[in-house]
């Protein structure tokens, strides 16, 4: 058993909902008791979407389980295929249909119908929402393309070129509630269409199984999220010789990459010009505007799925200037490249189901910036640390109505506002830095930083909850005390850098066993870390 | 009862289960966790039904089963305890803490029950541990409420004080709003349960008078009444007129004098009439249809006929208590159609048909009605508001007459902008 208060994934078979609603014709009949249901409203209301998702729950009940659940979820499949009239039909169970193991699946195929039926075995008990997904997509194009001629060996991804026609990739990967997938697809479509580069099918977002099965159609195929799509991609490149795209186009640097991968998977020139000035992205040119200076070495806080948080890393670090000082992920799947990239930075990568451990870390580190998920955004609001969201889990936040894509050159101008945004302005900033004495900028000025104004956790150590408490008694017996004097020269230090000055005057005191702390210890300690 | 016509339904229902009642009931009493048994599924509702990530600290959870949990059961009751031992030692401020039953730890038949009892004797007084079924596979949405409150009716002292006891869970600031008003009628014993504390629960006995506020507490209703509490009848507190025949039958169960009891509600009747006015207009010959779901759909339909003037195509039930309801029944018009149970797309077929000016639903219908160019109003709403007693009245009916209105403003603009 596992403790959890807030989850960043759902079950396994919410994300065959993710699957099954994101496209066209198809039903899923979901053998499940009532509650269930409540998925639905992870669709209708997070997403503001106008339709309900294509599932029937079959909502059995106790006294249901004494007699025939069998002939139940036979009783559903069957109104749902009359009803619906789907083009193919996904069969599954939720966690407590797994126990009875009705297996309705086989029960469906039993039933003598003409369309495609996809039987889901997606095990509650030990896996998530993305993996869900992920089998899900895959079961899909798996089986609607099992009567495809295979021809791994002849697949060729340049053969357009004699076939006189534009090259066509398939994007897969994008889904409802993914993060921000439905403008990614257009700003990635946008890119292809510049260079001359075709969409065949997009999947499973907009899909229906008719375009699934002419997937093999395209020269090669572009995984845009590795979660949902990796394993189909690897199933295709296996069965249909499809060669598919591993960058991601997060970022402008991985956006240069991704362009060159795909042109030279396709056998493509990559137009000069585009290589060496390098971006049509705003994100180049702001980054390095005087105005940008704040940010060089801000420390930042990195948490959440595997592909967002990779692409956060680089463009942090490469593209912005910032100084990575926390990486993890909830993603299991993803975790040995975020293990990888954590290393390459120095850090070691914090992989994990806990947001209590998560908010653990943040502290831990003094980030100035927190680039996270929804419950990263509460801890970081806790801690008085600016905050920007990047990943799932999907809020309706995170369902913008403006065009707001993460991936291509509009993807990195929409990354540089809304990490920016949430730290200080840069004039804004260097004018509180230089005139921080002023008693406009004194500890009452209200910031951007929400309703503790800046005051880190300087006040948040006051409050009289459990959480506190529990920092407080996580602090070893013998660490140094704040004399009022030194306390009262830390409060001059401007407060974005003071949590991490108190961290480092302490550290210091421990260091030369120094057990109070005043106006000279804080000076020989900033000393100390600057030499 | 009434000529009201009642049909049952079965098939694909699109209700939420008793573990979504955590979502209030965990704000009523502080120091009260609710600590599912379950899956990820029931963590991922709870979370979802919550809406808003807003809490730092959550008082509720899910011990979440694994794998290996199912492999054999006394692996399962060794890994609960771990889990609560680890909760309590974290969570040191916990007084009482509700074990709650999902579909998983019913159907692998883990003992809730006796794993409360050796809890408390590990736990030995400093925390009480309490068990109740919230499962999708025998409770609705609000019936959690029910459950955890019957839980706690064993605990409750005995008294054969003479006393009045409101049952169900109300916003703070209503409660004390009615408590006032029984004690501008003379009763002075007027306590609440639950309690806002875990730890203070009123006590019970033969003298005990029990006012339900809710209209789910069917099996809290009937252990109470075992304790020898007498249920009064009375339609539900919403509305001036439920309200005002809920008070009445405290009142005469009370022996108050009928004329005190005029002099004490009638202005206050009269100053929500006047408060009504602007939404009856607004809602009256309004067609409404409501899809089961709170158990509130009954007394809300009775509410908006009586007194808003609205026309009712279909009330929506998620289960009858007929003795319950009776009250209630007796008040609606003959021939109301009373759907019990659900078959949700038949019932989607109806509303089409039918083509309702409002519609009363969950949350997972709502915005897929409204793309089909219905008005709705979301059932979870009312068990969150403040909607209960004579001055609620007009707030009530301004939650449903908003739709409405909107509805009329957005359109208005259409018209003017082309």
């Amino acid at each position: 058993m596992e403790l959890t208060l807030w989850t960043y994934e759902g079950p396994p078979h919410i994300g065959a909902m993710r699957i099954a609603s994101s496209m066209k014709g198809v039903h899923y009949v979901l053998h499940a008791p009532q509650g269930d249901t409540y998925a639905d409203l992870l669709f209708t209301m997070i997403e503001r979407r106008g339709q309900r998702p294509p599932v029937t729950y079959t909502t059995f009940q106790a006294r249901d389980l004494g007699g025939d659940t069998a002939e139940l979820v036979k009783g559903h499949i069957r109104e749902a295929v009359d009803r619906f009239k789907p083009e193919a039909l996904l069969v599954g169970e939720s966690c407590t249909a797994e126990l009875i193991q009705d297996q309705p699946g086989s029960l469906a195929k039993g039933m003598g119908y003409e369309i495609p039926i996809i039987s889901l075995e997606l095990p509650a008990y030990s896996k998530k929402e993305n993996w869900g997904a992920a089998e899900t997509f895959y079961q899909l194009v798996r089986g609607l393309l099992k009567d495809s001629p295979k021809s791994e060996s002849e697949h060729n991804p340049s053969k357009w070129k004699t076939e006189g026609r534009r090259p066509r990739v398939n994007l897969l990967g994008p889904s409802l509630l993914g993060f921000r997938c439905r403008d990614d697809v257009l700003e990635v479509q946008k890119i292809l269409a510049h260079h001359g580069i075709d969409i065949n099918v997009v999947a499973p977002l907009g899909a229906a199984p008719a375009d699934i099965i002419r997937i093999n159609e395209a020269d090669a195929n572009i995984c845009l999220y590795p979660e949902i799509a990796e394993s189909t991609c690897i199933w295709l490149e296996r069965n249909f010789g499809h060669p598919y795209t591993k960058t991601i186009p997060i970022g402008v640097g991985a956006t240069n990459d991704f362009l060159n991968e795909i042109h030279q998977l396709l056998g493509m020139e990559l137009p000069k010009q585009e290589e060496e000035d390098g971006s049509q992205s705003r994100l180049t040119w702001y980054s390095k505007s005087v105005d940008s200076n704040y940010l060089t070495g801000k420390r930042v806080f990195i948490f959440g799925d595997g592909t967002h948080v990779l692409a956060a890393s680089r463009i942090a670090h490469k593209e912005l200037g910032f100084e990575v000082v926390g990486l993890g992920t909830y993603s299991r799947e993803m975790a040995r490249k975020v293990r990888d990239a954590a290393k390459e930075l120095g850090l070691e990568a914090l992989i994990t189901n806990d947001y209590l451990a998560v908010e653990e870390a943040i502290k831990e580190s003094a980030p100035e910036l927190v680039l996270g998920t929804q419950m990263e955004r509460h801890s970081a609001k806790r801690l008085g640390i600016p905050c920007a969201v990047i990943s799932t889990p999907m809020h309706v936040q995170d369902v913008p109505a403006r065009y707001s894509p993460q991936m291509g050159w509009e993807g990195a101008n929409v990354i540089f506002d809304d990490w920016v945004h949430p730290l200080m302005m840069g004039l804004e900033e260097h004018l509180i830095g230089m005139f921080r004495h002023d008693f406009e900028f004194t500890d009452g000025h209200q910031s951007h930083l929400g309703h503790l104004g800046g005051h880190s956790t300087e006040k948040e150590t006051k409050a009289p909850s459990f959480y506190q408490e529990k920092v407080q008694s996580s602090r070893p017996e013998h660490f140094p005390h704040w004399t009022p004097e030194g306390e009262s020269e830390l409060a001059k230090i401007p407060f974005f850098v003071r949590g991490k000055v108190r961290k480092n005057t302490e550290k210091y005191a421990n260091q030369i066993g120094c057990k109070e702390i005043d106006g000279e210890t804080l000076l020989d300690a900033k000393a100390h870390f600057n030499a | 009862m009434s000529g009201a016509s009642l049909l049952k339904e079965t098939g694909p229902r699109e209700v939420f289960c008793g573990l979504t009642s955590i979502v209030w009931l965990h704000r009523r009493m502080p120091d009260a966790f609710f600590l599912v048994v379950g899956s990820r599924t029931c963590a991922h509702l709870i979370q979802s039904a919550a809406g808003v990530m807003i809490f730092a600290e959550p008082r509720f959870g899910t011990a979440i089963l694994e794998e290996r949990d199912l492999a054999g059961l006394a692996d399962a009751h060794e890994e609960l305890d771990r889990v609560v031992k680890n909760l309590l030692t974290r969570r040191p401020e916990i007084r009482t803490l509700f074990l709650v039953g999902s579909c998983p730890s019913e159907v692998i038949k883990i003992d809730l029950a006796r794993a409360a009892e050796r809890l408390n004797s590990q736990f030995n007084g400093k925390v009480t541990i309490l068990n109740y079924s919230g499962s999708g596979i025998e409770t609705t949405f609000t019936q959690g409420e029910d459950g955890a409150l019957k839980a706690f009716v064993p605990l409750m002292p005995s008294s054969d004080k003479k006393q009045l006891l409101l049952v169900g869970t109300l916003a703070n600031a209503v409660e004390d709003r009615l408590i006032t008003i029984f004690k501008r009628l003379g009763i002075e014993n007027v306590d609440s349960f639950p309690p806002r504390q875990s730890t203070e629960l009123p006590s019970i006995g033969p003298e005990t008078k029990v006012l339900l506020t809710q209209p789910y507490l069917t099996d809290t209703a009937r252990v109470l009444k075992d304790r020898g509490a007498e249920i009064l009848p009375a339609p539900f507190p919403l509305g001036v007129e439920g309200s005002r025949l809920w008070i009445e039958a405290a009142a005469k169960s009370f022996n108050v004098d009928q004329s005190l009891v005029t002099s004490t509600l009638e202005p206050l009747i009269l100053r929500a009439r006047k408060a009504l006015k602007p939404y009856i207009e607004k809602l009256t010959g309004k067609k409404l249809f409501l899809l089961p779901e709170s158990q509130l759909e009954i007394p809300l339909a009775r509410f908006l006929h009586m007194e808003c003037g609205m026309e009712l195509l279909e009330i929506g039930t998620p289960y009858l208590n007929r003795d319950m309801m009776k009250p209630e029944l007796d008040l609606l018009p003959d021939k109301t159609r009373i759907v019990e149970g659900q078959h949700v797309e038949k019932q989607l077929d109806r509303v089409r048909k039918n083509q309702p000016d409002l519609v009363v639903c969950g949350m997972g219908l709502a915005n897929p009605l409204e793309a089909e160019g219905f008005s709705t109003k979301w059932s979870i709403e009312m068990v969150f508001s403040p909607i209960h007693g004579i001055d609620q009245a007009s707030d009530l009916a301004e939650l449903f007459s908003r739709p409405l209105h909107r509805h009329d403003l957005l359109n208005t603009k259409q018209l003017t902008s082309t």
